[in-house]
Parts: structure tokens; C-alpha cells; sequence
């Protein structure tokens, strides 16, 4: 995608949103061999600076600095993954769908059936088109907003939220500093203030999943117990129970049509 | 941000959460809001809808973005973002002006 945009004077700007080491994000970052930035975000600055609540969410930025589309689901093109990674994933699957047929449970990979739902809302497959619509015709494109829309457009923030992302950061604090209690405490009160926020989410089911699940390759895409250890997920939230809450189109809601 | 007290000087408050303290009062883009008695922290934070939430245990603070305006974005015009990349080098925003910018959220989770 780079290749076909950067002529165009488009950039593309990656971002990890990990508040572990870089190490996590390296072997991603390798695999796709990016000449565009390629940033780590540890505190999760994009959320509190552009609105952003899931990955991947896409912000344009005119050539003037100014924001023409505030954070929202986008994918800019296909994600290249590490080969190993891409492998143990494909398995990892395959393996939850067995077990969920023979002694359904929670925790784990996604069942299939979230995975249609994570692809409802937003649509990936013409995502690419609008930017390269508006690369070709700047201001003029359809898809480029004014000011004014682009802060009426972009995420709504009562008092409440701007606590929830005080939350966050000090359950970064205290996860760093290894006061775990601490941390998961303010993780939890940081996605009661923000349980639409899924980087908030995510990213501290991450951090307990990944331990449970051995770490490797695919740790960190346990968001929840494993089978059977229900009563020791320390959140009171996990991925498979918050998606099956959500209707189609509220994981990845539709912005573009 | 994360503070061990409940003081800071104005230029810190700048660079950490982008507004700037002018004769006007606290300023970001196009907006400023008044400040009665000047910048002070917590009736800056207050007027700025920026929460302040303390962990009394461990006697730190944690500062929230703004919320005066109801909305994550008090203007269109971009901060200056600052991250560093997988060699620890620092990257600013500000030096892709004059190309379009794509910035695109991911994680290893």
C-alpha cells in the first residue's frame, strides 16, 4: 500500500499501542520491513491525543497538519504478519473451534462466530479505496472533512472518560513498576469508565493472558481465562463475554459508506 | 500524565498535554478558556474538564486528557505527536508536514 500511496505524497505512520517492552511489537514490525515510521506507543498516547479506541484505527492528516478524518476503524491495506506467527495462529484457531465442539467453555482463541461479528460495522475491503481517492483529490474528496466536522466526528468525551484514561495510566504506572494489585485495580475501573475503549481492554487481558497461555508467538492474543480458570481472571471483564454483548456494526462502527 | 504532587509549571503542562497558558488563559488551536486566577493545576485541570485521580496508596496522580469540550478533539489541527521507534529513536509528527499522513493504530494482541 505504501508503495502505490507514497508517490501520491501519502505517508503511512505505524503504531503499536504495547505497553510492554518494543521486543512484542519487533517481530510484527520486521515482517512487513516498513520504510514508512514505524512508532511504539507504550502509554497508549493515541487515545487520549486523537479519540482512538480499537486497533486498528485509522487518523488522515493533510499536508497542512491538520486532521481531515478523526480515529476510526480503517484498514489501510493487507496486513503482512510474521510467517511463524500466521502459522501458530491458523492452529490456534483450529484448535479452540475443536474444543468449543467438544465441551463448550470461555477463554481461549475466538469461536468462529465472533469472528463474523468482528467483521461487521466498517468495511475493510473498500477502506483502501477512500484513501486513495482522497490522495488523488486532497480537500476536494468526498472522504476529507472541515474542521468543524472533524471535531464534532470524532469521539465523544464526558468527564468520566478523561478519568478512565487517568485509570489506564496509572495501571501502566504500577504494571511497569511490578505493583500488580495496583495496576489491575486501576485496570478495571479504567474499562468501567470506558467500556467502549478496546485498546484499554485488550491491552491489559493481553498482559495476564499471555502469562497464562505460556507466552510465545500468540500469548498476548489470550484475552481471557483459559478453560477452567474462570475463577482466577483477575478482570471483571474478558474478550469473548464484551464482544458477545456487543450488536453487528459496535466493535468496528461504520464511518465511511 | 502521571504526577507525584499536585504542582507543575506551565511549561511541563504545555509539552505534556498541549495547551498553552496565555494572558487569555489556557489556549489549543483555536480555543482558549479562561483562567480566573491564573494557572494553578487543579483549577486549570477543573476548568480544562481534565480529571485528576489519585491513588492514595502510593501517593501519585494521574492527569486525564482534557473533556471541556465534549469531544476528544478540541480542534482539527493535529498535535505534535512524539513516539519513539523500535531503536529508541524519537520521531515528531510535525516532520511529515507537506505530505497527506496515514496513521494507523495496531497491536500484537
Amino acid at each position: 500500500m505504501r508503495e502505490e500511496l507514497h508517490p501520491l505524497g501519502v505517508e503511512i505512520v505505524t503504531v503499536s499501542l504495547e505497553l510492554s517492552e518494543p521486543e512484542a511489537s519487533r517481530p510484527f514490525i520486521e515482517a512487513a520491513a516498513p520504510e514508512h515510521p514505524s512508532l511504539l506507543d507504550p502509554t497508549h498516547k493515541l487515545d487520549t491525543l486523537f479519540g482512538v479506541v480499537n486497533i486498528p484505527n485509522v487518523i488522515w492528516i493533510d499536508e497542512k497538519g491538520i486532521i481531515v478524518r478523526p480515529a476510526e476503524p480503517g484498514w489501510p491495506g493487507p496486513t503482512q504478519y510474521p510467517e511463524s506467527f500466521a502459522k501458530r495462529m491458523a492452529e490456534r484457531v483450529a484448535e479452540a473451534a475443536k474444543a468449543a465442539a467438544e465441551a463448550p467453555g470461555e477463554g481461549g482463541p475466538k469461536p468462529p462466530d465472533l469472528m463474523k461479528l468482528l467483521r461487521t460495522g466498517q468495511d475493510r475491503d473498500s477502506y483502501p479505496d477512500a484513501i486513495r481517492d482522497w490522495a488523488r483529490n486532497g480537500a476536494s474528496s468526498q472522504y476529507a472533512m472541515t474542521p468543524d466536522q472533524v471535531v464534532d466526528a470524532s469521539q465523544p468525551r464526558p468527564l468520566e472518560k478523561s478519568k478512565g484514561a487517568a485509570h489506564f495510566e496509572l495501571a501502566n504506572h504500577f504494571w511497569q513498576i511490578g505493583e500488580r494489585d495496583a495496576a489491575i485495580r486501576h485496570f478495571n475501573e479504567c474499562h468501567r469508565l470506558q467500556p467502549e475503549n478496546w485498546t484499554y481492554k485488550r491491552q491489559a487481558w493481553s498482559l495476564v493472558g499471555n502469562e497464562r497461555a505460556g507466552g510465545g508467538e500468540v500469548g498476548r492474543f489470550s484475552q481471557g481465562p483459559l478453560p477452567g480458570e474462570e475463577a482466577d481472571w483477575p478482570f471483571d471483564t474478558n474478550f469473548n463475554d464484551d464482544v458477545a454483548e456487543l450488536e453487528p456494526g459496535q466493535y468496528y462502527p461504520k464511518t465511511i459508506e | 500524565m502521571i504526577l507525584n504532587e499536585l504542582e507543575i509549571d506551565p511549561i511541563t503542562f504545555q509539552t505534556e498535554m498541549g495547551w498553552e497558558i496565555k494572558p487569555e488563559g489556557a489556549c489549543k488551536g483555536e480555543l482558549c478558556v479562561p483562567l480566573a486566577d491564573g494557572f494553578d493545576l487543579s483549577s486549570t485541570a477543573e476548568r480544562l474538564g481534565m480529571a485528576l485521580v489519585h491513588d492514595e496508596e502510593h501517593g501519585v496522580w494521574a492527569l486525564g486528557p482534557e473533556s471541556v469540550n465534549g469531544r476528544a478533539l478540541v480542534t482539527a489541527e493535529a498535535p505534535n505527536l512524539v513516539l519513539s521507534d523500535l531503536d529508541g529513536k524519537e520521531f515528531q509528527l510535525s516532520s511529515l508536514l507537506g505530505q497527506k499522513v496515514v496513521i494507523v493504530s495496531w497491536a500484537p494482541y
